[in-house]
């Protein structure tokens, strides 16, 4: 019961964050979406994932995607339409896409049981496989930040010396 | 194997050699030239005497004594084919012959030539020639007698055709090779079924020669299908070559013309050497001739027969032609073929040693009287004409004293001359022959001939009064030659006279030295069954001719040089046939020469319009074909390829529109691509 | 309906809205916000599967996704620093007119 209210919460959210033509109105429906799926990820038992999702998405992406709208704000109201010209094609490849997904989610061999969790998953085991198992994945990782870091800011740097 | 025998090929390789090295020789090198040939030549005559004293050294007894060197030569399969020389008396005497023969004309035509600008070319083909003759006579293989044998004839060709800016020496050079070729073509099929029939073209082989008595026993059983025996065809092959070379009739008609040639060479080649090399063929395969001949009356084999009735037509039919020329070096050419035609009597009758004899002696007193010609033409500026000839005998006396030596030697001359008993023998031997006594008859006509041709020709060159042209003023009277050219006709002349000795019935050294006995000396056997009547007999046939060149040429003097001989004013019409060479050459040329002239007109419309157009046509068809395939090239193919290479250009731009740089747009296509295979997996039924 | 297909079913549901906005909207932010959200739908897909599937002991799930929302991060920052480098060039955020790469 608890899923379906958070499902629809994320859904709605979704829909929304797509379709409002302002672009802050957008973030913000986006972060009520995000904001649902962590519910969901707590329902499911996934408590640490749960709350990395909204420290990251919540609180850094979708902040750095309000701070790029500030950046790129057009002089003047967008009298545009908001979608883009071959909106049609689009339409007719999502529906393709999610067709095909529910299809094979309903005709496939999907799994009854309702497992219960074992012990709880604490962050000592998580702690645990990260530093084990998953040890590169965690450098690659750290590296990945780094470098995406270093990239971005290269990237996005106001040159203040522009004189060509 | 002694020395000489082992290194007798230097015998013909040194003048050879001196051939090779003065045809690079520059013409100003007279000298040179000159001193390579003769110095050449007298090398192979000091090897020649070498190798004559070796054969004397050796005893025979009753076998001649033969010794042999072959070796193998050219490989095919798994046969060999073999060369190789031979030491035996027939050798060793025709060795001596030809050198020193060779080299006393040598000498001669350093006198003759020295006018000529060609000198050294002149000494290149003399020694060339020298060489080959050599070979012939070295030979103990007849594929290597053949190739000397061509060799002789292709120097015979460019001796006689020396002077060739003149058309006549020219045509006559062609005349001469053509018509030995035709013998040449019957000798290399018998040559070739010869080594058909035996497996080996070696004369001796210590048994296993062609000639040799294991090889003649298989040739004498062969039968062919005209009813001749395999010996009697080859040997009858092998005969027409030398009736070819040795010009006997009918392939007589190339050596009158030789005598275009300069004077030596018609000595050398024409009277002394290259003729013999018939009669030398004949007698060197003597035993296929003579094979199944058995002891009896009709005791002669067919080979032999047809040898013996050639010889004799020949000498008669020739020695009428003599009696009616002009040219002083023409009746000298028609006189060699009647004496041709007695050797090859003496062959057929009588064996080796008789017609060999003859050819020795022949040899010297032919080349000596040629020579002496050649003294007379030279003294009298080129004149060959002997009806403006005369009165020489107080100009010329030596030339005149050796010429008549040669002339009474040639007409047999008893006693005191060799030729007397050179033809003696013959004659012997032609009156005891079983199968008939015509060719004894003939040969008697022959030498009453010869000696009246012989008287007439004396006359009107030596004796009256001079009847030369006076060409412009202050020409000198005719003069003696140098020295240079009267030494060899005076040793000549010596000869001429000695070597009847070596071949009296007294003393047969000769024979016996061919045959591998020893001669005794005994004169008990002129008194022989009818040796002395045969001497009787052809004295006073040689004194009858005598006598008649003197009652129509000598008792008086011939005075005109335009004047009718005096046998033409008695009998005009036989005198212009005889003059006339019986038409012979007029009749070749209405007959053989025009089918040879059609037949190359067939050949050429042949040529010109059927093999030409068949290639034409072929090249055509090709054409043709490349043509076409041209156009398909053009036409097809290049248009094929264009539409090709348009369409995949339309391709390419349809497919370039996807690319709009809109991000968007791509995302799309993936979503779609995505949808797409997975329907694609779940419809092939993964799970 | 199980749990876990009612969670792969809202998955795929919040893909097709990210799918859909990524390919309609005009501004090149949207599209951004688009493709978070499908990546959000892909990490919930993970841990359905990791919660509902046969070894929950291995957290492979839960590490997958852990490092995927490190990674959504790294490219959501990326993006938007070129997004931003984009518009500092050509004055727009409308993606209609970035087509300068086109064949």
């Amino acid at each position: 019961m608890l899923f379906k209210i958070f499902a629809v919460l994320t859904v709605a959210g979704a829909v929304a964050a797509m379709s409002f033509r302002n672009l802050v109105h957008a973030v913000l429906a986006l972060i009520v979406s995000f904001a649902g799926l962590a519910a969901v990820y707590l329902l499911l038992g996934a408590q640490f994932i749960g709350l990395a999702q909204i420290l990251v998405y919540v609180g850094a992406v979708a902040i750095l995607i309000v701070f790029a709208i500030l950046l790129t704000r057009d002089s003047g109201i967008t009298s545009q339409s908001t979608t883009s010209s071959s909106w049609r094609g689009s339409i007719v490849v999502v529906l393709g896409v999610f067709g095909v997904l529910a299809w094979s989610v309903g005709h496939s061999a999907v799994y009854q049981q309702a497992t219960s969790l074992p012990q709880g998953t604490s962050m000592q085991e998580i702690g645990n496989v990260l530093m084990q198992r998953f040890a590169l994945p965690l450098e690659v990782i750290g590296v990945l930040l780094t470098v995406a870091l270093i990239g971005a800011v290269t990237i996005a740097i106001y040159e203040k010396k522009e004189t060509r | 194997m002694t020395w000489i025998v082992r290194n007798l090929w230097l015998i013909p390789t040194l003048p050879a050699l001196a051939a090779g090295l003065g045809s690079v020789a520059k013409q100003r090198n007279r000298r040179l030239a000159a001193s390579l040939a003769i110095g050449s030549m007298g090398l192979s005559l000091l090897l020649s005497l070498g190798a004559f004293a070796h054969v004397l050294s050796l005893k025979g007894n009753g076998e001649t004594a033969r010794e042999v060197v072959n070796f193998p030569w050219l490989q095919y399969g798994g046969e060999w084919v073999k060369l190789g020389w031979m030491l035996d008396p027939l050798t060793a005497l025709m060795l001596v012959m030809v050198c020193f023969v060779g080299l006393l004309i040598f000498i001669y035509s350093t006198g003759y030539m020295s006018h000529d600008e060609n000198f050294t070319r002149f000494f290149c083909f003399l020694s060339l020639f020298a060489g080959a003759m050599l070979g012939v006579v070295i030979a103990n293989s007849l594929l290597l007698l053949f190739m000397c044998w061509e060799l002789v004839g292709l120097t015979s060709y460019l001796l006689i055709g020396f002077w060739y800016e003149k058309p006549a020496a020219a045509a006559a050079a062609k005349k001469a090779f053509l018509t030995t070729r035709i013998g040449d073509l019957a000798f290399l099929l018998g040559m070739v079924w010869l080594y058909s029939q035996s497996g080996t073209l070696l004369f001796y082989d210590h048994g296993a020669g062609c000639i040799e008595n294991a090889a003649l026993a298989h040739l004498v059983a062969q039968a062919t299908g005209i009813g001749l025996a395999a010996s009697t065809g080859i040997a009858l092959l092998i005969f027409a070559g030398a009736v070819g070379k040795s010009g006997q009739v009918p392939l007589h008609v190339w050596l009158p013309d030789a005598m275009e040639g300069p004077t030596p060479v018609s000595a050398l080649i024409h009277a002394a050497t290259m003729v013999a090399a018939g009669v030398f063929l004949v007698a060197r395969v003597y035993p296929l001739m003579s094979v199944g001949a058995g002891v009896g009356p009709m005791s002669s084999t067919t080979a032999l027969q047809v040898v013996t009735w050639v010889g004799a037509v020949t000498a008669v039919f020739a020695a009428l032609i003599a009696v009616a020329q002009d040219d002083i070096k023409r009746i000298l050419a028609y006189s060699t073929i009647s004496q041709l035609g007695y050797m090859m009597i003496g062959l057929g009758v009588g064996g080796v040693a008789v017609g060999m004899f003859h050819l020795i002696t022949h040899a010297f007193f032919k080349a000596l009287l040629f020579l002496g010609a050649g003294s007379v033409i030279h003294g009298c500026h080129e004149e060959q004409d002997i009806r403006r000839m005369g009165g020489l005998k107080r100009f010329m006396p030596i030339t005149f004293a050796t010429y008549a030596v040669g002339m009474l030697a040639l007409c047999g001359f008893p006693l005191f001359f060799s030729g007397f008993w050179s033809k003696d023998a013959i004659l012997d031997a032609a009156q005891a022959w079983s199968v008939s006594r015509v060719p004894f008859y003939l040969g008697c006509v022959g030498a009453l001939l010869t000696a009246f041709y012989m008287t007439r020709q004396v006359y009107y060159v030596f004796f009256g009064e001079s009847r030369l042209r006076i060409h412009h003023e202050h020409q000198a009277s005719p003069h003696e030659s140098p020295v240079v050219m009267t030494m060899p006709l005076s040793v000549l002349a010596v000869f001429a006279v000695l070597l009847g000795i070596i071949g009296t019935p007294a003393w047969p050294w000769f024979s016996s030295f061919l045959n591998g006995e020893t001669a005794t000396l005994d004169a008990g056997r002129f008194f022989e069954s009818g040796i002395l009547r045969v001497m009787l007999i052809s004295s006073v046939i040689v004194f009858t001719g005598l006598g008649m060149g003197w009652w129509f040429y000598g008792r008086r003097p011939i005075v005109s040089a335009t004047a009718p001989d005096e046998l033409e004013r008695l009998q005009p019409h036989i005198f212009r046939v005889l003059r006339n060479k019986f038409y012979v050459d007029e009749f070749y040329k209405a007959t053989f020469i025009r089918f040879t002239i059609w037949l190359s007109r067939v050949s050429d419309w042949f040529d010109r319009w059927i093999w030409n157009g068949a290639v034409w046509s072929v090249s055509h068809v090709v054409l043709g074909l490349s043509w076409v395939a041209r156009a398909a090239d053009i036409y097809v193919v290049n248009p094929g390829f264009d539409r090709g290479c348009e369409s995949v250009e339309a391709g390419g731009k349809l497919f370039s529109r996807l690319q709009d740089g809109r991000a968007q747009d791509y995302l799309r296509y993936v979503g779609l691509a995505f949808a797409g295979l997975v329907v694609l997996l779940i419809w092939s039924g993964v799970r | 309906m199980t749990p876990l297909a009612n969670c792969l079913l809202l998955s795929a549901l919040l893909f097709s809205i990210g799918l859909a906005g990524a390919l309609m909207r005009r501004n090149a932010i949207l599209v951004l916000i688009g493709i978070e959200l499908m990546l959000n739908a892909a990490n919930l897909n993970f841990i359905a599967f990791w919660r509902y599937g046969p070894n929950p002991e291995a957290l492979t799930g839960l590490m997958f996704v852990i490092f995927s929302i490190g990674v959504a991060a790294a490219e959501a920052a990326v993006g938007l620093a070129l997004i931003i480098a984009i518009y500092r060039h050509t004055k727009t955020t409308n993606i209609d007119q970035v087509n300068s790469m086109r064949g």
